[in-house]
């Protein structure tokens, strides 16, 4: 029993991630690159939900709700000013800067919020309940809920709305997408809000299962849930669902079975075995490069 | 005859190389017209300065008396010019019908948020969107296959998504890229019967690329010859022809 409810903890961390991961995934599939201050703009939204609550007094889902917009926001600001202007410039210089904004981020909310950790306010209902042998905390519960719904109309979103439509075809092929009368930037603009809001959720449920948040929780969050996206195969939706999931139970596993210090360790040997074995992931095509 | 699009000393060099030079042409509205030229004449070229793909270095490009020079591709398709492909470039992973409602795209307007909260809207534009994709599928025969990926398409039903996708895009003026590449002679025939029958239909015109002489002969009206990156010849396809230097430069080594 104690096994299922491992295995359940690690579902409910695991769709943390996997909110995450489909950040990335996303940008990467339509932006054709990979946004490492992601993380970082997680951070933020823990933060906006934070001040929202602690500073203006709004109700939790007020709260939430405004830390989803500023957050998307924050997202489209970012591609707007450190990367759009580098659009059809190499990689690297697209990588060099995002790890530049992911400092930025860091560093302004460590101005002004300084590097001591704040509580998050109790913002989901404390406490526990026994189902058959399980014991399952409401969080985690809350967790798999609030995760699977927004998952849920993301995926009704892209494959049945004509914008989910753009995005598709954007991903698969921007130049014919453009000529079909797609524009493409606000395509990819789009794309960095989605991937934002959602993370903003997935900031707060990090706020509220862990109490505590600093200016660098989202470096190791972010590259977990970017090591789930690479694991799930990175530009595929569904594929960083699973890569989360699994990462989510992995990691829990290790924690209850291993030792708490090794589950970092853990993840980043996934990574380094999914980069030996399957470089295109679970989910993810087998890149032929074009002549 | 109106002209729909119009171009004046239209040229574009790569470096030192002029791929396309002083290329002059006019094209009437209704009009099918054909452009042919051996290869690396720069045919598929004029068609990316056309959509905006390639931004000329010398000349104007006019749709309807409006400069396209400085518009991006997105804007030219929205103005009316749609496009496909001498290599199929259909979203693949997308179902047929999916396709085309990406070149419905900017015609069926219904906000982001009411797609969001699943508002009557929503409902409405999605239902015409699908109406008018089934509409345009039908035309080639297509409407069976709707919910099939498109990759899955044998390939000259393909090519036949690939038009319907464009002509979803309500265009005025349609460049067709060697539409009968790889086609057997049965296919090449349908195909012809379908250009005549859209161009009806739809009330557009007709650019068309193309090495069948057998189409291109059959159904333009005018036809172009290119030969390197400049026009050789002019005409009706009679004139075409009987014209020595083509003949000399295409068609001769044709027959």
């Amino acid at each position: 029993m104690d096994f299922i409810n491992q295995i359940i903890n690690g579902l409910s961390t695991g769709s943390m991630y996997a909110l995450v991961a489909i950040g990335y995934t996303m940008v990467y599939g339509i932006g054709k690159m990979i946004n490492f201050a992601h993380g970082e703009i997680i951070m933020a939204s823990s933060y906006f939900a934070l001040v929202g609550i602690s500073s203006l007094g709004l109700p939790p889902v007020a709260a939430i709700a405004l830390s989803v917009v500023l957050t998307a926001a924050l997202g489209v600001i970012t591609e707007k000013v450190a990367y759009k202007p580098l659009r059809g410039k190499g990689s690297l210089e697209v990588l060099i800067t995002a790890i530049g904004v992911s400092y930025l981020l860091q560093n302004v909310f460590y101005l002004i919020f300084t590097s001591s950790g704040k509580t998050f306010p109790d913002i989901m209902p404390q406490g526990s309940f026994h189902l058959g042998g399980l014991h399952i905390t409401y969080i985690t519960l809350i967790t798999l809920i609030i995760s699977g719904v927004c998952t849920g109309v993301l995926l009704f979103f892209i494959h049945k709305t004509k914008m989910g439509k753009a995005m598709r075809a954007v991903s698969e092929d921007a130049g014919a997408a453009q000529l079909m009368g797609i524009n493409v930037s606000s395509t990819i603009s789009l794309a960095f809000a989605i991937g934002s809001g959602l993370g903003a959720v997935a900031g707060v449920i990090y706020g509220a299962k862990f109490s505590l948040i600093n200016p660098y929780i989202g470096a190791m969050l972010g590259i977990k849930a970017f090591i789930a996206a690479v694991l799930g195969g990175i530009g595929s939706i569904p594929g960083a669902m699973v890569g989360g999931l699994m990462i989510g139970v992995a990691e829990s596993l290790t924690i209850s079975y291993i030792s708490s210090d090794f589950s970092d360790a853990i993840v980043f040997g996934i990574l380094i075995l999914i980069l030996l074995i399957k470089p295109a992931g679970l989910f993810g095509k087998n890149v032929r490069e074009k002549v | 005859m109106k002209p729909l699009l119009k171009t004046s000393g239209l040229g574009i060099q790569f470096g030192g190389l002029k791929a396309v030079d002083e290329f002059n042409f006019e094209i009437g509205e209704g009009q099918l017209f054909g452009l042919i030229g051996p290869n690396g004449a720069g045919k598929t070229t004029i068609f990316n300065l056309l959509t905006g793909v390639y931004k000329p270095t010398s000349g104007k490009i006019l749709l309807d008396g409006v400069s396209l020079n400085k518009k991006s591709p997105t804007q030219i398709t929205q103005m009316g010019i749609a496009r496909t492909f001498q290599n199929i470039r259909l979203f693949k992973e997308m179902s047929v019908i999916d396709n085309v409602k990406v070149g419905l795209h900017h015609s069926h307007e219904y906000s982001l948020l009411s797609s969001i909260l699943h508002l009557p809207s929503y409902f409405k534009g999605e239902e015409k969107m699908d109406q008018k994709a089934r509409e345009l599928l039908s035309v080639f025969g297509l409407e069976e296959f709707a919910d099939v990926k498109a990759s899955n398409l044998p390939y000259g039903k393909q090519r036949q998504l690939e038009i319907a996708r464009a002509l979803a895009t309500s265009p005025k003026l349609l460049l067709l890229d060697e539409p009968a590449a790889g086609m057997n002679p049965t296919e090449t025939a349908e195909l012809m019967e379908t250009i005549a029958l859209i161009r009806k239909k739809f009330d557009i015109s007709i650019l068309l690329i193309e090495h069948d002489m057998k189409l291109v002969m059959g159904i333009c009206e005018k036809i172009c010859v290119l030969n390197f990156g400049t026009v050789l010849a002019f005409g009706s396809p009679d004139e075409i022809r009987n014209n020595p230097e083509v003949v000399a430069a295409y068609l001769g080594s044709e027959e």
